[in-house]
């Protein structure tokens, strides 16, 4: 996924010569093609992620269309401050790109997990928080990010399962990738795969599920969800996130003000780190979040 | 006269925070004088070209100092008499701390130490990408030297040249809890930037002739490809005897008769 979006970016850069890529020294040996196309336009900060977002903020300010990329701990939570005041309230253009969704980094343990990252993100005005959940997503939120001028924060995570969603997408509007009957499951970044294949499951136990890509979440597609509601008799949430603040509270939120009542359940993280040791695959079977074929 | 209205500027900060009763009139007091000189002396900043990708920037980064950015640029012709006196009150549109929103003049929103000079950063980045002339000027106070995010700053200003930059650092000396050197040693900042690239200067901040000549961009400390700092040593609440030096105008506002008499200090003495 980190390589179609930077390819993907490096098309938009070919188009719109204001794109500036920086980063506080993440992406080696993803990042180059792009340094090496646009080193006038590639700016690495050094380990110093608060200056990086100050400086695209300074950038945006000036006009320049700043890309700004790192594992998402340093990115966002390292700098918050910085992403709150310099981007969301300054309402810059600032396109955060952060990778390691979730338990994307396993092995790396939880110094570069995220778990808390939509929570946080979707509580900035002005900022758009998009989730893709596939490389398709992937790089058309990219081609989408360039069309507005907002703050934005793209979470990535790292995707070889395949491709769930082939439609061309439109930011803050779900996909429906299957229609169904009377349970919908909304999913959002890296569990879209598993998403698919609990559907299939379900199908199995004579259920018929919605499968629905919330890629957007923010601004949410609060539509979708109350058609949802009237048409299903259950929803459920899956996010590789936890389950205070995300995609789950965003859609139970949606629930809570229709006046209708609905069964409802956020499959996610529990209000835990991860201390297991091993991979992206391995943990999330420990938190029950892992549904494939193997 | 050389210098107008400069007794009018001190005059109304004091009767901005009198009004709102509201803090940091001493930090104020002691950034005055550099941001006088910037505004009615060397920087190309008016109406005219506010919008102009080549003008001149001023990020004051010690966003607390407000009021005197405020009556800088009303006495300058920037900002209406309504926004002035409605300063910090409720329904007005000049707050505390700097909302950009709220005038074309405002470079940034500021408030939060330690964010102006990366985004001063940026902005003289992009002038050398569209090799766009103009000089970023970035203010900070001594306190907010202990930030870490302003050295990052600091060392990506030298390794980029970003020769358009200036920063004056308000050496006033005092911060929340004390003398700045006692709570966090910085002394000889002066040697710390230039052992971090860049060249600096120490200057008497409330010299408004040698202010003039430091901060012109043809400055003669200045080089090629160097970022370039101007220790201003000032004196917080520089103006008003009682102020002087005194760490609780920090925090306190004027009463009437404290008003009065520095309202008077100020007539007899600019």
């Amino acid at each position: 996924m980190r390589r179609i979006i930077i390819n993907t970016l490096i098309e938009l850069a070919e188009r719109d010569k204001d794109i500036v890529l920086i980063t506080p020294d993440m992406g080696f040996s993803v990042l180059e093609p792009f340094f090496e196309k646009f080193p006038n336009r590639s700016i690495n900060v050094g380990i110093a992620e608060q200056n990086a977002i100050s400086i695209a903020s300074g950038l945006a300010l000036s006009g320049k269309k700043p890309y700004v990329y790192s594992i998402i701990p340093f990115l966002i939570e390292r700098s918050f401050e910085q992403v709150k005041l310099d981007v969301s309230y300054m309402n810059t253009n600032v396109k955060l790109i952060g990778v390691g969704a979730g338990f994307t980094y396993g092995s790396a343990g939880a110094t570069h997990h995220a778990t808390e990252d939509i929570a946080v993100m979707r509580a900035l005005p002005n900022m758009i928080v998009c989730c893709p959940g596939d490389n398709n997503e992937a790089s058309e939120i990219i081609r989408l990010s360039i069309l507005n001028d907002k703050p934005m924060y793209i979470r990535v995570g790292r995707h070889n399962r395949g491709i769930f969603n082939h439609k061309s997408l439109q930011i803050g509007k779900a996909t429906i990738i299957e229609e169904g009957v009377d349970i919908a499951i909304i999913s959002t970044s890296n569990m879209l795969p598993d998403a698919a294949y609990y559907c299939k499951q379900l199908q199995q136990q004579g259920r018929r599920p919605y499968l629905v890509s919330m890629h957007t979440i923010k601004p949410l597609d609060t539509t979708i969800i109350k058609e949802l509601i009237d048409k299903c008799e259950e929803i459920q949430t899956m996010e590789e996130h936890s389950i205070i603040g995300g995609l789950g509270s965003a859609v139970a939120e949606v629930i809570a003000e229709s006046g209708k009542g609905i069964k409802f359940r956020r499959i996610g993280v529990c209000d835990q780190y991860s201390h297991y040791v091993g991979s992206q695959k391995y943990i999330k079977k420990q938190f029950g979040l892992y549904y494939g074929e193997d | 006269m050389g210098y107008p209205k400069l007794k009018e500027i001190r005059q109304t900060i004091l009767e901005m925070v009198h009004r709102a009763n509201v803090s940091h009139v001493g930090s104020a007091f002691s950034v005055v004088d550099i941001l006088y000189t910037l505004y009615f002396k060397v920087a190309s900043i008016s109406p005219s070209n506010i919008f102009d990708p080549s003008r001149d920037i001023i990020i004051l980064s010690k966003g607390h100092s407000s009021a005197a950015l405020y009556s800088v640029l009303y006495h300058r012709g920037y900002l209406s008499q309504e926004a002035v006196d409605n300063y910090s009150l409720d329904n007005g549109s000049l707050p505390c701390h700097i909302d950009k929103d709220k005038s074309p003049f405002f470079e940034a929103s500021t408030g939060s130490l330690g964010h102006g000079l990366s985004i001063g950063v940026g902005r003289a980045l992009a002038k050398k990408m569209d090799t766009r002339s103009g000089t970023v000027y970035v203010i900070c106070g001594d306190g907010e030297i202990n930030e870490g995010s302003v050295w990052e700053a600091i060392m990506f200003a030298a390794t980029y040249k970003l020769d358009n930059l200036t920063l004056i650092v308000d050496y006033n000396k005092l911060q929340a809890f004390g003398k700045t050197n006692e709570v966090i040693s910085q002394t000889n900042l002066e040697e710390r930037f230039k052992v971090f690239g860049w060249d600096s200067c120490s200057v008497d901040g409330h010299n408004l002739q040698v202010l003039e000549q430091v901060l012109r961009p043809d400055c003669k400390l200045k080089t090629k490809d160097k970022p370039f700092v101007i220790i201003a040593n000032t004196i917080k609440g520089k103006g008003v005897s009682f102020m002087e030096n005194k760490l609780e105008w920090h925090y306190k506002s004027p009463n009437d008769e404290q008003l009065k008499l520095a309202l008077q200090e100020i007539e007899d003495k600019y």
